[in-house]
């Protein structure tokens, strides 16, 4: 199975003045693999990636209880922003900060911490994030056009490569291509097996085919618990749950 | 992803096929140069790998569907990889059937010399080797043409047991070593068989025509 690099440990979450919205997830994430979380909407698959790099409790009245471990250390030991750093986020529709330049979008991260670097260090940053996410060919002659000219599928990848700018070691991804057409889908998902072999990255998606086509463990979520976690091809052919088969089955969801 | 993956799957598959054809060559031979070590190797050592590797590639097919699903021609190469993966199981089987008479007729002095045994078994290999070979270029020429030598097969299989019945009838005590010559044809025969389905899978496979039950003549 590997090592894991999260270690999810009775993770409750929830909302103000509301129940729990995840009760009680035990779940370990593996390095350098693809994990897609999957579940209908309103099963606390957001919720979960949001508690893993510590953004659940920005929202007012949040509550959360249990452990996150990041390669053993607690990450509500560590600062927000260094948990930040190290555990990316990419969210469903293209965000690039639409001031900025795509060059000033992929070091936003460093800019909005203040952080000074030299030019030549700014421009290894800038090309090797791009290139990360094969953006750098497309974009290298306008690196100082704003980021929202670009399509919305090279937003998407602006907005991974403004992530691994940041040299984190995982990469949340929460339904990164729901808003894209089938074409910049697919460039996403290749990108992704690519960049696996970097980084961790967990991924929320609420279509199944596209954790299957991807991942190479998936957590099935249901109504705030985890129902199943297996290796990808296990679920998909032989899950053990009823409630696993009946959502593969289209029976709800 | 896909098509990377159904590559490996094809190439497993192929190489599949070969070990395969070499479980029946060597059973063909045994018999004919009376190599025992080279029967036991097919029933002891060939046989055990040729099930392990079936279902090998039967799970990459099966976990390719779930998590791709393929459409189109890329549905129809994993779906057909799948039957013929299952039918070259099968012909591993008949080279143990072959191995098993084998043994027992070459500690026995033969009914009569090896003459249509041979070119069948020639006749059935190289059908096979053509339908992989059909698959592997895509070649809907070549699989229909070994779809058309399937007679050949089947009548050489009918002329060794026409001329053994006459043996058999003039000298009873060879009616066992006989009915094994008979077998090791029917075997082969059946083997033959395969290799004419699996054409038939890659026809489909290639065009999306179904010509099996003798559909043929609608190509």
């Amino acid at each position: 199975m590997g090592s894991a690099i999260l270690k999810i440990r009775n993770l409750y979450a929830g909302y103000k003045d509301g129940g729990w919205v995840l009760k009680g997830i035990n779940l370990d994430i593996y390095k350098n693999k693809i994990t897609a979380i999957m579940g209908p909407s309103g099963c606390g698959k957001s919720t979960f990636i949001r508690c893993i790099n510590r953004m659940h409790e920005v929202v007012d009245g949040a509550r959360i209880r249990g452990e996150i471990y990041l390669d053993d250390r607690s990450i509500f030991g560590m600062h927000p922003i260094i948990v930040r750093r190290k555990i990316g986020m990419v969210f469903q529709r293209p965000n690039p900060f639409p001031t900025m330049s795509i060059y000033d979008n992929v070091i936003a991260g460093y800019i909005l911490n203040g952080i000074k670097l030299k030019r030549e260090e700014k421009d290894h940053i800038v090309e090797d994030a791009l290139k990360k996410v094969f953006l750098w060919d497309e974009v290298k002659d306008k690196l100082h056009v704003k980021g929202t000219f670009l399509s919305g599928g090279q937003q998407q990848r602006l907005c991974i490569a403004r992530s691994l700018a940041m040299g984190p070691e995982v990469l949340l991804l929460d339904e990164p291509t729901s808003a894209l057409d089938p074409k910049a889908t697919r460039v996403i998902e290749d990108l992704l097996e690519e960049l696996k072999k970097d980084f961790t990255i967990i991924i929320v998606t609420h279509n199944a085919s596209q954790a299957a086509r991807i991942s190479d463990y998936t957590a099935f979520f249901y109504l705030g618990e985890l129902v199943e976690y297996e290796e990808t091809e296990r679920i998909f052919t032989v899950p053990k749950h009823p409630k696993t088969q009946e959502y593969l089955s289209g029976k709800f969801g | 992803m896909l098509r990377e993956r159904i590559k490996v799957l094809k190439d497993e598959m192929v190489s599949y096929a070969i070990f395969v054809q070499g479980m029946i060559e060597k059973s063909v031979k045994g018999l004919l140069t009376k190599q025992k070590e080279l029967l036991k190797e097919v029933i002891e050592k060939d046989e055990p790998f040729a099930n392990e590797e079936e279902i090998k590639i039967e799970e990459m097919c099966i976990t390719t569907i779930a998590k791709f699903e393929p459409k189109a021609k890329l549905l129809r190469e994993v779906l057909m990889v799948l039957k013929i993966n299952n039918d070259l199981e099968r012909i591993g089987d008949h080279a143990v059937n072959i191995a098993d008479s084998g043994l027992y007729l070459i500690e026995r002095p033969k009914v009569k010399p090896y003459i249509d045994l041979p070119r069948m078994s020639d006749e059935a290999i190289g059908m096979l080797k053509d339908s992989i070979d059909a698959f592997i270029n895509e070649d809907a020429k070549l699989a229909k043409d070994v779809c058309e030598r399937d007679d050949i097969v089947d009548n050489l299989r009918n002329q060794i047991s026409r001329e053994l019945i006459t043996y058999m009838l003039q000298d009873p005590t060879t009616i066992e070593r006989a009915l094994h010559i008979v077998k090791i044809s029917q075997n082969i025969e059946r083997t033959a068989d395969l290799a004419t389905n699996i054409a038939e899978d890659v026809i489909f496979m290639v065009e999306g025509k179904i010509i099996k039950h003798h559909k043929e003549e609608e190509i």
